[in-house]
């Protein structure tokens, strides 16, 4: 017995006292490579300030690697620079450079495979095909990082963050810029997403599919090639994000598609081609959010049903509205239009005379964009008032019943 | 030349129409940027006074000073002076005194208020248009001796470009939706000055729903240096082709 307890206290010492590796330019250890392998679980490799350029190096220990003075780990333009596996490993202060790319492999500049309780923090990406690359991994936490592609072509650059099959991920904090994709999730569930901010990419700020139960809050998705779209998933929460400024042919402030039983709340949606745009989703509550100066606040195709959409402000959006049927299964209420010209006798806040937010010429050219020359005519406007007047055209049940007189707050 | 253009002037101030209407265009302009909280929607509400009121006002008060000076005009044709200049100097008489009621009443109120290239391009557009339907009115003027005609001929062309032109471009757009019609409506926009005046300035505005689909042609081209250099030639020609038109008839015209 005595015997017994002997080996367990020294195992537990063995695993209690963690040493610190210091690998710097004239130390012992010049090379991280030799850092890494000198290191066993629960220590601490301290890399010292330097450029450090040794391909691939693979981390498959719980160690914390710890940058002083933001090293620079510099992958040659040919070389995945970090891959880890296993669990409680900690990235921080490194400074990513010059990632490999290749059109067969999804080479990363950080990659993550089939580990759990992984912190990335305080990190610095340059130049990445892909800058993290998460797979089948879990709780793990990527926050405090800076992400700054190298603005390639569509095909010749990766994602900034991308996590593949993931679970109970936090993703906090993080600034993703000029990559394919800011934040790419596939089969990502139950994770936080929160304070990132995602400007400049090439195509989407934020990519989610099949990614249930996940809450986006407090992000910033800005000047994106084709704003943010996110497909195939439900149980999502959106709260206090900005969608700004995703102008484009194809660029929306959201694009949902195929979404339901969700959460769209007291975003701001601030000069988009269009802010929301819905396709096959349903039960969502979009409520409190700000449509500012956009193409289109909302475009509700026919196929969405059981939306939700109430005290929202609508100001200066060239459209409210836009929606391709006649059949009307989503709700509007209480929201503030800033076009509505009815009136409020009782002063009860509430306007007496519904609104419709679709208006003829939404209609005219959803069927046919090019009648797009004939915005602000005076034609046009005759005919939004008379359709106004004698509804035929547009869908006469898509209306808010109690629109606000007041932006509601 | 200019004597007579001064004799004209000096006519339409003492009429008065001309100060009631900068006072108007000015009333109008000032309330819109102090009622409105901001000011890209004044401009809008002025867009709307720039490309309906503007064109009107100037069609029906070229006819009616053209038919109210008919006497003067014989008068001086009997005088050693060349046709063309008298009209021209009827022409620039009456330009002139709407182009500074304009610059007063809108002109003044945009640049202190909103001085910008959409300010800008909406006095561009404002001038354009006087400029272009007083040679509309004096075409009209000039080919229909009886007044009432006259008057009637000029408010038929002004309903057509502020109107019925937009109507007729629907249903073009509508026929043909199958075939790709971009392209076409740029050269259709050539054919209404209104039309050209409002989308020069609209790209301006709207651009967030106009970068969509169909607008990023549009934009590529009206944005561009060339799409600017268009617009000012396709108004100058609006502007001389009406008033060459006017000058023919009027030389050989027996008054």
């Amino acid at each position: 017995m005595k015997w017994l307890l002997t080996i367990l206290f020294v195992f537990t010492l063995e695993q209690v006292i963690a040493h610190t590796i210091v690998v710097g330019r004239n130390r012992h250890i010049s090379t991280l490579r030799q850092g890494i392998t000198a290191a066993k679980d629960g220590d601490t490799v301290l890399l010292n300030k330097g450029t450090y350029k040794e391909g691939n190096i693979i981390i498959n220990k719980a160690i914390h690697l710890v940058g002083i003075g933001a090293p620079v780990l510099d992958g040659d333009n040919k070389h995945e620079i970090l891959t880890l596996t296993g669990k409680n490993i900690v990235i921080k202060g490194i400074h990513f450079a010059n990632a490999g790319y290749s059109s067969m492999n999804d080479y990363a500049a950080l990659k993550i495979i089939e580990a759990t309780n992984i912190l990335i923090e305080h990190n610095v990406f340059t130049n990445a095909y892909f800058a993290i690359h998460i797979a089948n991994s879990t709780g793990s936490i990527v926050r405090n990082n800076i992400i700054k592609g190298p603005d390639r072509s569509e095909h010749l650059s990766g994602n900034g963050i991308h996590l593949w099959k993931c679970e109970n991920m936090t993703i906090e904090n993080n600034s993703v810029q000029g990559h394919r994709d800011g934040i790419y999730f596939e089969f990502v569930t139950a994770s936080i997403i929160k304070k990132n901010i995602s400007e400049g990419n090439i195509r989407y700020g934020l990519h989610f599919m099949f990614s249930h139960n996940d809450t986006y809050r407090d992000n910033i998705f800005r000047n994106n090639g084709a704003g943010v779209a996110v497909m195939y998933t439900k149980n999502v929460r959106m709260e206090n994000n900005v969608f700004d400024k995703n102008w484009g042919p194809s660029a929306y402030g959201i694009l949902l598609k195929d979404i339901s039983n969700s959460f769209i709340k007291n975003n701001q949606f601030i000069q988009n081609t269009v802010a929301i745009q819905m396709e096959g989703s349903s039960r969502i509550d979009i409520g409190n959010n700000l449509f500012k100066a956009n193409g289109w606040a909302l475009k509700v195709q026919a196929s969405c049903d059981g939306n939700i959409f109430h005290h929202n402000n609508f100001f200066g959006n060239c459209f409210d509205v836009a929606t391709n049927g006649t059949k009307t299964l989503n709700k509007f209420s209480s929201n503030f239009w800033d076009k509505y010209d009815g009136y409020d006798i009782n002063k009860d806040g509430i306007g007496d005379v519904p609104y419709h937010p679709v208006s003829m010429y939404a209609m005219v050219v959803e069927q046919n964009p090019a009648t797009l020359v004939l915005m602000r005519s005076f034609m046009v406007s005759l005919l939004d008032k008379a359709e106004k007047a004698i509804p035929c055209l547009t869908p006469e049940n898509l209306i808010d019943n109690k629109p606000v007189i007041k932006p509601n707050k | 030349m200019l004597k007579l253009s001064r004799y004209v002037l000096y006519d339409i101030l003492r009429s008065k129409v001309i100060i009631v209407y900068t006072l108007f265009l000015l009333t109008v302009s000032f309330s819109l940027f102090q009622l409105e909280e901001n000011n890209s929607k004044a401009i809008l509400s002025l867009l709307n006074i720039v490309l309906i009121i503007v064109p009107l006002i100037s069609m029906i008060f070229t006819t009616i000073h053209y038919y109210n000076s008919y006497e003067f005009i014989e008068l001086v044709v009997s005088q050693p002076l060349s046709r063309s200049r008298i009209l021209l100097s009827e022409y620039s008489g009456v330009a002139l005194s709407l182009l500074s009621a304009f610059f007063m009443g809108v002109g003044i109120p945009v640049l202190l208020f909103s001085f910008s290239e959409t300010g800008l391009a909406l006095l561009f557009t404002g001038a354009a248009l006087t400029l272009i339907f007083t040679s509309l009115a004096f075409l009209a003027a000039v080919s229909a001796r009886d007044k009432a005609r006259g008057i009637g001929v000029a408010l038929l062309l002004w309903f057509y470009f502020a109107l019925i032109y937009d109507g007729l471009v629907l249903m073009i757009l509508f026929s043909f939706s199958e075939y790709p019609m971009e392209k076409f409506t740029l050269l259709l926009s050539a054919l209404n000055p209104i039309d050209l005046g409002r989308i020069f300035i609209m790209l301006r505005m709207d651009v967030s729903a106009l970068m969509g689909y169909t607008g990023a042609l549009y934009k590529d081209f009206f944005g561009s240096g060339t799409g600017t250099l268009y617009t000012t030639g396709i108004m100058l020609i609006w502007i001389v082709l009406p008033l060459l038109l006017a000058l023919r008839i009027f030389k050989k015209k027996d008054l």
